[in-house]
């Protein structure tokens, strides 16, 4: 059982896409545009039930692709109404070229995209290569390790999207959180309703008496700029998330940062990561640490804008890192985390720290405490001297002939 | 029909300044759908194109009502967001007035890339107007083929050359495909007969449903033309029936514009660059082949418009 933190919130037995739906009943957009793909297709079926039976006023727009699912958003957004979608994997790439759009415009669009390996070969289940191909579009990516932390995201996500005049995807891992039950706490449609507020864009289309021409073509006196400002925005929207956080934790009781410590305090060897697997690697610190070993977690939540501050301010007196990455950037110069971790820590000085980089779970392949006993083990050895850091990226749990 | 006296009352929503060529089409077919509308308040959304780059090279805009752009190949599913947006604040009693929702697009952004996001805007029956100006070719890159480029015609990507007399395939008739769609309202309508542009504009906007406008519009450039024979261009379009000027409305066609006398293709061939190569005797057989499609589409139109009975 979960404990109960909000004064009238309801325990309830959900999965990750049902979680994510019931939030967006409590939220009720106005327009909801989407098109189905394993394993995200049940959120907007779900929802779908929600407008066919009057439960919610929003407008659906059962779309015939992802491009066109997020055009529509896009535009409803810029239209003045809050609008949200949905998708995962291909979708999220078929999306791509939209996804820059919906940023570069400043829309507070909210997407959940359950991450989904890509093809080829085609696979269905868990990976985290979808959201990282898209991790520079300028939007704000949390990533949520359970269907809790799902359903709270998406609830704060409509906040800081309209706050900073972005969009905001939450993610949660394919199958592991979006179809598997678990006890949700789900807070009173009234409390969430005054959470979210009423949504008041500053300009907009159906503005008729003060039209406007949205999308006009930026040349060279203009571009830099407005993609300055985006960029601005985006490591801005770092207090507006924590604001955000606080607020939620005012209303709910649930507390949430950048990212989440883990017995990180006094640890001597740590490992980074995003999704579920922080709670696997959870479980498995909590034995490691009962033999004496001195191991931390440092679970980053919000991927884009990256926690710069806070991951210098947790590693520097670190000795060994994993970075473990649920993507391959196959280029040779290791994995989008691990990219970010080590940028952020050598342009703040911190040099003398062992960075390793574990790539798991392509395609939902098993990341179980065995493996994550493993690896600090290895981190174990490259503390004590007996091996040395590894140059290359470590793969776990692969075949390699 | 429309009253020429009364139109000129109805104020400008298409300002002048904008970098649209002269002897282009596309401004006309903006300014006059604009005007043609200018009883409702309209928003208006556009594929990447010539008319869009155009007419909004910021900070400045032609654009006196609101106007969107995102891409290329989402003109369609942009005013379907919009719309939606629209009903849904109308219905929560956010909004009070009466909006139309206008798409243009591109032959490029409508026959090519954007025909599955306007597919699915049309079969998904949001109240909108698509307008196609349709020059027949990517204009904005630089004269290259689409599905809408006539046979014979040279572009950049098919151009003529010692084994080539240009495009090789005839274009893809999308006004039979969007009518295949059952949607209220399909015409096809040209350049050079404001009367008969602007008067389907309106019935368009009256429909309570989805409807489609391809519209022939010379493109000087790609076509090749002097500046002062856009009209005579476009009507000769019409009078050799290579773009007849019709519309299918709940189930009946009706050919709106009847040529006194059918003239031959050459007459429409012969004053346009993109096709003086076929005037050269070797190649009086591709005149020929785009005669005798043009004879069979038009009897085949005839065919219908006499003989369908209204749903």
């Amino acid at each position: 059982m979960i404990k109960t933190v909000s004064k009238n919130g309801k325990i309830m037995a959900k999965t990750g896409n049902e979680a994510i739906a019931e939030a967006m009943r409590q939220i009720e957009p106005d327009v909801v545009a989407a098109y189905p793909i394993t394993p995200a297709t049940e959120i907007v079926q779900i929802f779908s039930q929600f407008v066919s039976d009057g439960i919610v006023k929003s407008k659906y727009i059962a779309v015939e692709s992802e491009h066109s699912a997020l055009s529509a958003t896009i535009a409803a957004s810029a239209a003045g109404s809050r609008a949200m979608t949905g998708t995962s994997s291909q979708g999220l790439c078929y999306m791509s070229e939209m996804l820059y759009i919906a940023s570069g415009l400043r829309l507070p669009i909210v997407m959940t995209d359950v991450n989904r390996a890509i093809s080829a070969p085609i696979n269905i289940h868990a990976d985290h290569s979808d959201t990282m191909s898209v991790r520079d579009s300028g939007w704000i990516q949390i990533y949520s390790e359970n269907s809790q932390d799902a359903y709270d995201n998406i609830i704060q996500a409509v906040k800081i999207a309209e706050r900073a005049m972005l969009p905001v995807i939450v993610t949660m891992d394919g199958f592991i959180i979006s179809h598997c039950m678990e006890v949700v706490e789900v807070y009173r449609d009234i409390d969430v309703k005054k959470f979210v507020g009423i949504y008041k864009p500053k300009r907009y289309l159906l503005d008729i008496k003060n039209p406007y021409t949205l999308g006009s073509i930026d040349l060279q006196d203009y571009y830099f700029e407005h993609r300055y400002q985006l960029a601005k925005a985006v490591v801005d929207s770092k207090k507006i998330i924590l604001d955000v956080a606080e607020e939620f934790k005012e209303l709910f009781g649930r507390e949430y940062d950048l990212c989440e410590k883990y017995m990180i305090d006094d640890a001597e060897i740590a490992m980074i990561v995003l999704g579920s697997t922080a709670g696997t690697i959870k479980d498995e610190i909590k034995k490691i640490r009962e033999e004496g070993i001195k191991i931390g977690l440092l679970k980053i939540r919000i991927y884009r804008p990256f926690p710069v501050e806070q991951v210098v301010e947790n590693l520097k007196n670190i000795k060994v890192v994993a970075v473990m990455d649920r993507s391959d950037s196959c280029s040779g110069a290791f994995s989008p985390l691990y990219s970010d971790v080590v940028s952020s820590l050598y342009s703040h000085g911190i040099i003398d720290i062992k960075v390793v980089n574990y790539i798991y779970g392509l395609g939902g392949r098993e990341i179980n405490n065995l493996h994550i006993k493993n690896i600090c083990d290895d981190l174990n050895k490259i503390l004590l001297g007996i091996e040395k850091q590894p140059y290359e990226v470590k793969y776990v749990n692969i075949r390699k002939k | 029909m429309i009253d020429l006296k009364d139109l000129s009352k109805n104020p400008e929503r298409f300002a002048c300044g904008h970098r649209l060529c002269s002897g282009c089409g596309a401004g006309i077919v903006a300014r006059q759908v604009l005007i043609a509308a200018s009883k409702f308040d309209v928003v208006i959304t556009s594929a990447t194109g010539c008319l869009e780059v155009s007419t909004t090279i910021f900070p400045y805009t032609s654009w006196k009502c609101s106007f969107f752009h995102s891409a290329f190949e989402n003109s369609a599913a942009t005013c379907s967001g919009i719309e939606a947006a629209y009903e849904s604040l109308k219905s929560k009693g956010k909004i009070d007035k009466d909006i139309k929702f206008i798409a243009f697009g591109g032959d490029g952004g409508t026959y090519d890339i954007g025909l599955q996001s306007l597919s699915g805007a049309m079969e998904r029956g949001h109240k909108m107007l698509y307008i196609c100006y349709n020059n027949e070719a990517y204009m904005n890159t630089g004269i290259q083929r689409s599905s809408a480029t006539p046979i014979g015609a040279h572009t950049t990507t098919v151009p003529i050359g010692k084994f080539s007399y240009g495009k090789k395939q005839n274009k893809k008739n999308l006004t039979k495909i969007m009518i295949a769609h059952d949607i209220p309202y399909v015409a096809q309508t040209y350049v050079g007969n404001w009367n008969d542009l602007m008067t389907k504009v309106q019935k368009a906007l009256s429909i309570d449903g989805p409807s489609f406008i391809n519209i022939l519009t010379p493109c000087r450039l790609g076509w090749n033309y002097k500046v002062q024979d856009i009209m005579k261009i476009s009507r000769l379009a019409v009078d050799t029936c290579v773009w007849p000027s019709y519309e299918f409305e709940k189930g009946i066609y009706k050919i709106n514009v009847i040529p006194k006398q059918k003239k031959p293709i050459i007459d429409f061939l012969k004053i346009q660059g993109r096709f003086k190569h076929l005037l050269d005797e070797s190649k009086s057989y591709v005149v020929e082949s785009i005669q005798q499609y043009v004879d069979n589409e038009w009897e085949y139109l005839k065919n219908v418009s006499t003989n369908t009975i209204s749903y």
